[in-house]
């Protein structure tokens, strides 16, 4: 029983924590479903809502929420304000007839109803081209992740599997690469690129993934080593040349590491932004969402209405990917399962 | 992958036959190499090559605009370096944010893998998963999210903070405030830090917390003395990723400011600094020898961490989180060994 209170202890505090932490996103929501102007709205709510408004005999009514002596506050609707006292409606029994309030109409806050608004994600939709983006994007990720996956196959089992001279320090060189921070190769390749023809299309985003990543590599590398020489040994003996063993021995064999890699890459891809800022600067049909949703934020920052739910478009796909695919994603940061 | 089909030719089956053993290796060789063969084209040509140009690059005036009008100018950009105000700044910036960042988040992704790796935690899949969750976020758009929570009048994070009687900052257009609102921001960047640091939690022998136990250790004597210890490699990885992963800070600063390093220049990080040296001013032979200066000190922190790592790093207790590598390692080096642990868990770049 105890042990019982303190589970809920710190599962409390835990929800408590991780509420904090996702708070953004309920902001992200609420506000993506509000209109613009209840942001600037005084006494409004966090949650998306409209003012109310009641309509008796013709005409529209604002609704306040009105305190009596008896310490209720009412929902009513405002009829004839005056200085000191005021006629209210009651929208929920409309023929008690008026009701006379006495005190200052100015005082009240006006009553808030829940009310979603869709309107901010078809003027986004509209306005960003969210469809040209999202098949940029698919287009680019895909494209480099199909490169990425196949060559670091390549590499890895290249390097888990056959011993050759200069290995270790072939090896030790592609992990440096680890280190070497991009911008020391930015330049010269944009230069290349330009000379090229290449800047303003999507290959300078492409064509390196098909040269093996270190990360990927790595991976890869070790979960090969882990499946039994036995298997390559007995797949040779059937007469299998080493690329045969590669596809029917080795990938079947290794299909959770080869799992994580494609989502890492591809959720990497998804998010790049500096080099498709600089190589599709000035090229709105082909820059992928990142580069496009960034643009519609300096444009539209004065709106958080159709920025919030621009984000929410632009992150959707990730995240339920995510979700789906969470349990090969978490066993892949962390190989091999720390779930026992 | 036409390379990877050229090497179809089966081994033969058994390498022990007396003869063939050079043939054997020889051929074996031949494969290996095919195999790497994408790696080492790929380092030749987009690793070396750029390299060596852009340290070629570095000694001149090169302007993409008119790349017939290139001069060599010896180390006048690393001269420029000297007495660049804005490169300074940008420094400062980027230390500045490095010493609040690097600290926060490992302090705070420790935290939550302890939280998570409780035993008293109910549904701790479901809590890992969720702290996990901003990572996946494409980086745009989380940031687009933190400006209007972290927005002086209507953001959520000042109504917070009114409710419980403090004035909220203008997070954003203050010189001040703007690095420990990108600081709160990195909290969503937690999670694979997070997750190293779980399998670290979880490789500490239970057996270990048991004896501080008996030897009258308390919760905090506990933490210091075997946690801690225990998971050192993890921590050592964590920091240089982190340290690293702070001097390429880019999307961020750039989204927060449009790219200007607004306000008054308070988020004009390295990168930043850089980009606009490269690609709004076309300056990029001076951008080159900025991206040499980066590399100098991303390289010098890491030799001086990796220096340092011997009085602090444990190497008794480096017990890679339970995946197949361990296996197959060869009893990695104590310092190494947080590499290897490590370098499993992260994602590509």
């Amino acid at each position: 029983m105890r042990r019982f209170g303190a589970i809920s202890a710190v599962t409390l505090v835990a929800a408590t924590i991780v509420s904090a932490f996702l708070m953004p996103l309920a902001y992200m929501v609420a506000t993506a479903f509000k209109d613009p102007s209840q942001l600037t709205a005084v006494d409004a709510p966090l949650y998306p809502a409209a003012p109310e408004v009641f309509v008796y005999q013709g005409k529209e009514l604002k609704v306040y929420d009105v305190p009596t002596p008896d310490g209720t506050i009412h929902a009513w609707a405002l009829l004839q304000p005056h200085r000191e006292d005021a006629i209210f409606i009651d929208p929920a029994n409309p023929g008690a007839g008026e009701i006379t309030w006495i005190g200052r109409p100015r005082t009240l806050a006006q009553h808030w109803a829940f009310s979603l608004k869709v309107d901010n994600f078809t003027a986004a939709w509209e306005t960003i081209d969210f469809p040209r983006l999202f098949l940029n994007t698919f287009g680019i990720a895909g494209l480099s992740t199909v490169g990425a996956v196949l060559s670091g196959i390549c590499v890895a089992y290249g390097f888990s599997r056959f011993r050759f001279p200069g290995r270790n320090g072939l090896f030790i060189l592609m992990l440096a690469t680890i280190i070497l921070p991009f911008q020391v190769t930015l330049i010269p390749s944009y230069a290349l690129y330009l000379a090229l023809g290449w800047v303003g299309t999507w290959w300078p985003l492409i064509i390196p993934h098909f040269f093996a990543n270190a990360y990927n590599v790595f991976l890869l590398r070790q979960y090969f080593l882990t499946i039994p020489r036995e298997l390559d040994e007995a797949a040779m003996i059937d007469g299998a040349g080493p690329f045969r063993i590669l596809r029917s021995v080795i990938v079947p064999q290794a299909v959770p590491a080869i799992i994580a890699v494609t989502l890492f890459h591809f959720f990497w891809a998804w998010n790049e932004y500096f080099l498709p800022l600089i190589y599709l600067q000035g090229k709105p049909d082909l820059q992928p969402l990142a580069v496009g949703l960034a643009r519609f934020n300096a444009l539209y920052s004065q709106q958080p209405t159709l920025i919030q739910a621009a984000a929410i478009m632009a992150m959707l796909l990730p995240v339920v990917l995510f979700f789906l695919a969470q349990r090969a994603f978490m066993r892949g940061v962390v190989f091999g399962g720390v779930e026992k | 992958m036409s390379t990877t089909q050229a090497a179809i030719e089966p081994l033969p089956t058994s390498p022990r036959r007396r003869g063939g053993w050079r043939a054997v290796r020889e051929r074996e060789s031949l494969t290996g190499l095919v195999f790497v063969a994408p790696f080492i084209v790929g380092f030749i040509l987009f690793s070396a090559i750029p390299m060596v140009a852009s340290l070629v690059l570095s000694l001149t005036d090169f302007d993409p605009r008119e790349p017939d009008e290139i001069h060599f100018i010896g180390l006048a950009n690393y001269q420029q370096m000297l007495t660049d105000p804005v490169l300074h700044e940008s420094l400062g910036v980027t230390l500045r944010f490095a010493l609040l960042v690097v600290p926060l988040t490992l302090a705070a992704a420790l935290g939550v893998a302890m939280l998570v790796n409780s035993k008293l935690l109910a549904g701790r899949n479901v809590f890992r998963t969720l702290f996990y969750m901003p990572m996946q976020i494409p980086l745009v758009a989380s940031t687009i999210v933190w400006i209007g929570v972290l927005h002086a009048t209507t953001g959520w994070l000042n109504y917070g903070l009114e409710a419980v009687g403090l004035p909220g900052p203008n997070w954003l257009q203050s010189t001040f405030w703007v690095g420990p609102a990108l600081g709160l921001m990195g909290l969503w960047g937690i999670g694979n830090m997070m997750l190293i640091f779980l399998a670290g939690l979880q490789s500490v022998p239970t057996e270990l917390y048991d004896a501080a136990k008996v030897d009258g250790a308390g919760s905090w004597a506990s933490f210091r003395h075997v946690t801690l210890p225990m998971i050192s490699p993890v921590l050592f990885y964590n920091l240089i990723i982190a340290l690293i992963a702070a001097f390429q800070y880019f999307t961020q600063a750039f989204v927060v400011s449009n790219g200007r390093g607004d306000p008054d220049r308070a988020t004009l990080f390295f990168n930043l600094n850089l980009y606009r040296e490269a690609f709004g001013f076309f300056h990029m032979g001076y951008a080159s020898a900025l991206a040499w200066l980066l590399f100098v000190i991303v390289l010098g922190l890491t030799v001086v961490l990796f220096k340092t790592a011997g009085s602090w790093v444990f190497a008794g207790g480096e017990r890679c989180p339970r995946w197949p590598g361990r296996s197959a390692g060869r009893g990695p080096p104590r310092v190494r060994s947080a590499t290897t642990c490590g370098d499993s868990v992260r994602s590509p770049r």
